[in-house]
């Protein structure tokens, strides 16, 4: 009996001192569990359901024009890649970034082969869909932006810090499989539809 | 025995909650932000109520100048956001959403004056990181906390609380929101006050 006593003992102290650990990181801490790893290249993106949109022309983008829930899943959107912005619009490198983003928005969009094969949108991690519309507003996003208010996304992404980029397939041995893992700007706009354009058939 | 285990499971879920962040951390900041942990959400005891003369104050900006409340007076509304501390994680990111919003302060006439109790080359460094911000940001460091105290958003710790206050362009206020330090209040709780007011001049 005394012998668990002790271990108990030792076992409280080693919560103890994990739980002072984890609450002193100077980043958010990492939770214990698998789920919230961060994205990696290679492996599948969790589920993520997400509210359909209620303009015709974003689900008309998407493909979801024959939506009839109130929510849909991302496999459900109709793309090669899927190119995923996780932003807030409290971040000061999220708001710089917006108008390169768009730059690329724009190159996809205009580009004939690419339009159909790659899309794009945004989660607003921690964001309302109050918040999320004055980001959209502000920088004339054109592309779809979410709301992931409870941060309950962000919690299955890894608590990803924003800017964050992740692209996943939906075609072949990749789909669903995660081929763009990205934290910060995407840098030149160019260059990144570049290698973008070159995973666009997912093989 | 099952005090010592209920102990032992009371610290697990204790530290899976601490474990779990309530905000989502900007790239721009780096590794420079300090994570204090879960905060009791409200430590302080409000001195001042809707409906009553706020008390004027001049406080240093770290853009140089003085700022004095009575300055606004018949001119703008004035929002003060009281927030706890520079490069804490929910803070870091409160101002700099605020920053994009300045047309819609104007669309209400309305001013914003962040007050934090650190000193002006703390509050220098930290909003440098933000970028350009259009609203005056003020440090409240000496006496220590004297306008937070005075509003009653003084916490035990000698941090502010994170509060929203809206006074009109009469000197009255509003609106009071002592928000759960924890969490970033939602922007739109403040648009819809700036709302109100500005439909309705004066107080009932």
């Amino acid at each position: 009996m005394k012998k668990v006593k002790s271990v108990n003992r030792a076992l409280c102290i080693a919560f103890a001192i994990l739980s002072l650990t984890v609450s002193c990181a100077h980043q958010p801490a990492a939770s214990l569990t698998e789920s919230v790893k961060p994205p990696t290249i290679g492996k599948p993106l969790p589920q993520i359901s997400l509210s359909t949109p209620e303009g015709s022309s974003i689900r008309t983008y998407l493909g979801l024009s024959n939506a009839t829930s109130e929510s849909f899943i991302l496999g459900e959107i109709e793309y090669n890649i899927l190119l995923i912005e996780i932003f807030s619009m409290y971040c000061p490198l999220c708001q710089r970034e917006a108008p390169t983003v768009n730059q690329l928005y724009k190159k996809i969009r205009a580009d004939q082969k690419l339009s159909g094969k790659i899309k794009m949108i945004g989660i607003g991690v921690g964001n309302s869909a109050f918040e999320v519309g004055v980001f959209k507003k502000k920088y004339g996003v054109e592309f779809p932006l979410f709301a992931d208010s409870n941060l309950k996304i962000h919690k299955k992404l890894g608590q990803v810090r924003t800017p964050y980029f992740i692209a996943i397939c939906n075609q072949g041995e990749m789909k669903n499989r995660i081929v763009i893992s990205k934290l910060g700007g995407i840098g030149d706009p160019h260059n990144f539809l570049k290698s973008m354009s070159e995973l666009a058939d997912c093989r | 025995m099952r005090a010592r285990l209920n102990h032992i499971t009371a610290t697990l879920i204790c530290m899976l909650i601490i474990s779990t962040p309530l905000w989502a951390t900007a790239k721009s900041f780096n590794e420079s932000i300090y994570n204090p942990g879960l905060l009791k959400p409200i430590d302080s005891l409000l001195k001042l109520k809707t409906g009553e003369m706020a008390p004027d104050f001049s406080l240093p900006a770290v853009s140089g100048k003085t700022i004095s409340l009575k300055d606004y007076r018949n001119k703008k509304i004035v929002v003060l956001s009281f927030i706890p501390a520079a490069w804490t994680p929910v803070c870091s990111d409160q101002w700099p959403g605020y920053n994009i919003v300045e047309e819609i302060f104007n669309e209400y006439d309305a001013t914003l004056l962040g007050i934090s109790v650190d000193n002006i080359p703390t509050l220098f460094s930290w909003t440098g990181q933000m970028g350009r911000l259009w609203f005056e940001v003020l440090s409240d460091f000496w006496p220590h906390g004297e306008v937070a105290d005075s509003f009653g958003l003084l916490r035990s710790s000698g941090v502010s609380e994170r509060a929203l206050i809206i006074i009109d362009k009469n000197g009255i206020i509003r609106f009071i929101k002592v928000n759960d330090i924890n969490q970033r209040p939602p922007l739109e709780t403040l648009v819809n006050e700036l709302q109100k007011i500005s439909a309705q001049p004066k107080p009932q």
